[in-house]
């Protein structure tokens, strides 16, 4: 089938026009992948085209990219999938990373957040002998977290990486859970101390859903990131605004069905925190001005009594 | 200028196996790699990692005698004694830097049977066991500090009068071509798959570290001895794991049959990967084949099974082919994945060489001989990864200066370089790289013959003219040159090709992987023998047959 690529070039040894969208036109197989179409182009069309790639079995990670937007790994990405009727493509590369050339991006950003992350185990001590003894279940639940490749897609679509670079991000934080939840490390309340810090840690996720979204591997960053919010809790690390944040959500939640907003902002700064609420007072006036300030005595919701049992039933689940 | 008490190139298993040893040590060590660490090769090993544990009821000797078998009697006896007896230890070392290995009931490693041995003895992790091994040495790695030059390329080892003193490379992000000297340099570069094809390896799998010892009077032993893995996926040629055959899938033909019965009665699925390969093509070549393809059954291993043991494979078969394996059989066929051949070395890596040391794929101990069992591959890159730094440092003591002059050495590969960058030819690299390879796979196959082999050779040797004098190389530029670094590589892939047809050309039997349809029996009695194969530096080839080396193990009909 003919396939439509229009790739984003970049050349940093040109001095202007250096950055320049590129139409290719080529023939190949329907149930090629988008990697194959690239270095089609690459071997038959424009050997100046950059780009990475190594094992073509989606277990290298080096082939991230942005296909129509979307950060993919193009190796395990078929061109049919996205474009049945021979759409174009839209190749660039993945974001938040810089680019070195083309569709080639320094990695050396996202090595340097796993680096931080202290990616080894730590045990207090190793047996003399032979292996650790620890159950096949523990060993088989960290599965999920091995299974990533380091190909960066999460970090590239991160919503939060986009404005705040101090954050450590999916990837980093979700191996840090491959060691906070392996019970032959002895740094695990160490580790949550660190991870839950105010700036860049695991409170800084909103929750947006794009890594669980483009991760290739089913790691879910996201998911592992809220595990690591739940467990930071359990062992007592709770100074941080997130933690009286989803306290006093819950807490309101349950109390009258419905969320009250102004007691929300003021817990999640903490009540004693006398600069943190003073820095609240422009909010409020802006949002009294425009009408948007909430009840300061909220309302109960109807079905106040169901939500509570709702709250119930999902803190017995637990 | 960069210096280095010991500098290893390649980042894979034995690349970093074998710095983390020289860095425990206390050396200053490098690793240099053409991409990062993680990316590097080992990651696609997937079935796992054969060890004997004595604790476990199981005994080194076992191990070494279906290794041996494996082999055809063609791997140096006393290295397999010593990759069998040192397997144990360097699998549970591998445990306790964080590999989360599956476990039985016990709480201890688990394991699951592999192909070409009666016992269970191969240690896993689901199916990404090479990808969980390589990203905890990159852990470790990290743990201690150790200096990585990444995506560097390696265009020469720098050689005085016959003594290796480090490498000039070329840093890919800046198109600088440098020196960096060292008193020992350890090839660790991985194998040369993209000779062949199809091939299941990475595109990055172009037998640099061969070339680079080759021409430098290293040996390359064995070159003949190519693994063509019973199952790669059909279209794609993506590895399908022999943990599916070992967990319990059969094989059928388009007739229906399980048709090992007829080749391998007693191992049937489990055979050795040469027969099991041979017998596929067998079935193809004689009309029971689908489409080039036999099929891989493990519907009756049940869906959970498959998901929870075999995940990657049906991650792989959904995503390329659109078969869930719990429902349907995926074609396969045999393909291209592993030389068994290598550069020569001891079994503490040395090359013969002074000041150059070889470990993993790119090496040839000679543990896997004719044949390499599965999951014999990582054993084998952590036991003399590790063993060549032991070697190596000791040579290092020696050594006092490592400074030397280095401007005449990166002049050379410059004007090579400017050359390639201003040939005016015809040729782009893809063009001569696929024609090359796809011959090698016509030529040196599952079955060969003199008439293949010759054609093989013929092909060859017009690349070899074609690359030097008719090559066109599009980018120009500094930057992450691509185009330039695939021409480096088809450069190495030209002289790993050159080897392996030689290689075949001169062994006059049928052993292992080298099975001629012309002379299809194994002939102990002239070719217990290797090939070994020394270029100088006129280009002219020295072929020597050194005796394989046996301990208690005397040459039987090999039959499962």
């Amino acid at each position: 089938m003919e396939v439509k690529l229009k790739v984003k070039r970049f050349d940093p040894e040109k001095s202007k026009d250096n950055i320049w969208y590129q139409d290719y036109n080529i023939d190949i197989h329907p149930s090629s992948t988008i990697l194959d179409a690239l270095i089609n182009v690459r071997e038959e069309v424009d050997g100046t085209l950059g780009l990475r790639c190594a094992c073509r079995a989606s277990i290298c990670g080096s082939c991230g990219m942005k296909v129509n937007g979307q950060a993919k790994l193009v190796c395990k990405t078929r061109v049919e999938e996205i474009a049945p009727k021979g759409e174009i493509l839209l190749i660039e590369p993945m974001g938040n990373h810089t680019i070195i050339r083309d569709l080639i991006v320094d990695i050396s950003t996202f090595f340097a957040k796993i680096e931080q992350i202290t990616p080894y185990l730590q045990p207090d001590s190793e047996p003399e002998t032979g292996e650790f003894i620890v159950s096949n279940e523990s060993m088989d639940k960290l599965l999920t977290e091995m299974n990533c490749i380091m190909c960066g897609l999460c970090v590239s679509d991160c919503t939060v990486l986009e404005v705040d670079k101090t954050f450590i991000g999916p990837a980093a934080l979700a191996k840090a859970s491959r060691f906070v939840y392996d019970p032959r490390d002895d740094q695990t309340n160490q580790r949550l101390n660190y991870l839950n810090d105010e700036q860049g840690g695991i409170w800084d996720c909103t929750r947006c859903m794009q890594c669980v979204e483009v991760c290739p591997k089913g790691v879910s960053p996201m998911d592992r990131i809220m595990d690591l919010r739940e467990s930071a809790i359990e062992i007592g690390a709770k100074k941080t605004h997130g933690y009286h944040h989803t306290n006093s959500f819950e807490k309101s939640v349950t109390a009258n069905g419905r969320l009250d907003e102004t007691r929300l902002a003021i817990e999640s700064a903490g009540i004693f925190n006398i600069s943190r609420l003073i820095d609240l007072i422009p909010v409020g006036l802006k949002a009294l001005i425009r009408g948007k300030l909430p009840p300061l005595f909220p309302h109960k919701a109807e079905d106040n009594k169901k939500i509570q049992e709702l709250a119930k039933k999902i803190k017995e689940d637990k | 200028m960069y210096d280095h008490d010991l500098l290893i190139v390649g980042a894979g298993l034995a690349g970093l196996r074998c710095a983390v040893e020289a860095q425990r040590m206390g050396l200053k060590v490098a690793v240099i790699t053409k991409v990062h660490p993680v990316r590097s090769h080992s990651n696609a090993a997937q079935g796992g990692i054969n060890a004997p544990l004595t604790d476990r009821g199981d005994d080194w000797k076992g191990h070494a005698l279906d290794t041996i078998k494996g082999s055809d009697y063609l791997a140096d006896q006393d290295a397999v004694e010593i990759m069998s007896q040192e397997a144990g230890e360097a699998v549970l070392e591998l445990e306790r830097m964080g590999v989360i290995f599956s476990r039985g009931e016990d709480g201890k490693l688990g394991t699951r049977r592999f192909g070409g041995q009666k016992v269970a003895r191969t240690f896993f992790v689901g199916a990404i066991t090479g990808s969980a091994l390589l990203h905890v040495l990159y852990e470790q790695s990290l743990k201690l500090g150790l200096q990585v030059y990444e995506e560097w390329f390696v265009t020469s080892l720098i050689n005085e009068e016959g003594v290796i003193k480090g490498v000039v490379a070329l840093d890919l992000k800046t198109g600088e071509l440098e020196a960096i000297t060292a008193k020992a340099v350890v090839i660790a570069a991985g194998g040369a798959g993209r000779v062949f094809e199809p091939s299941t390896n990475a595109l990055i799998c172009t037998g640099d570290g061969l070339s680079l010892a080759w021409n430098n009077g290293a040996g390359l032993m064995d070159m003949e001895m190519i693994q063509y893995h019973p199952t790669t996926l059909a279209r794609t040629g993506i590895l399908m794991s022999e943990a599916a055959r070992g967990e319990g899938a059969y094989l059928f033909n388009s007739e229906g049959d399980r048709f090992m019965e007829k080749y391998a009665p007693d191992y049937m699925e489990l055979a050795s990967r040469d027969v099991v390969s041979r017998a596929e093509q067998t079935e193809i070549n004689e009309g029971r084949g689908i489409d080039g393809n036999v099929l891989l059954d493990l519907r009756h291993l049940g869906k959970d099974f498959i998901e929870s043991r075999l995940g990657y494979l049906q991650e792989v078969s959904v995503e390329f082919l659109g078969i869930d394996m719990a429902e349907k059989p995926v074609p396969i066929r045999p393909g291209m994945h592993y030389i068994m051949g290598g550069i020569k070395t001891d079994v503490n890596g040395e090359t013969g060489v002074p000041g150059l040391y070889a470990a993993g794929e790119c090496a040839n101990v000679s543990v896997h001989g004719a044949n390499r069992l599965g999951a014999n591959s990582l054993l084998d890159t952590v036991v003399f990864g590790r063993r060549s730094a032991t070697k190596a440092s000791e040579y290092v003591k020696t050594v006092k200066d490592s400074r030397i002059s280095t401007s005449e050495h990166v002049e050379k590969d410059l004007n090579r370089i400017k050359k390639i960058l201003n040939n005016k030819g015809r040729f782009r690299t893809s063009e001569i790289r696929n024609t090359m390879a796809t011959a090698m796979t016509e030529g040196i196959g599952v079955f060969r013959d003199q008439k293949s082999m010759e054609y093989a050779k013929k092909i060859v040797e017009e690349s070899k003219i074609k690359f030097r004098d008719s090559l066109v190389v599009e980018n120009k530029g500094k930057v992450y040159n691509t185009d330039l670094l695939f021409a480096l590589e088809l450069g190495y892939m030209i002289d790993c090709a050159e080897s392996i047809v030689h290689g075949a050309l001169t062994r006059k039997e049928s052993r292992g992987a080298h099975f001629r349809t012309d002379i299809k029996d194994r002939n102990d009695k002239e070719w217990l023998k290797h090939t070994l194969i020394y270029r100088d530096r006129s280009g002219e080839l020295k072929i020597e047959t050194p005796d394989v080396t046996i301990t208690q193990w005397k040459p039987v009909e090999r039959v499962y």
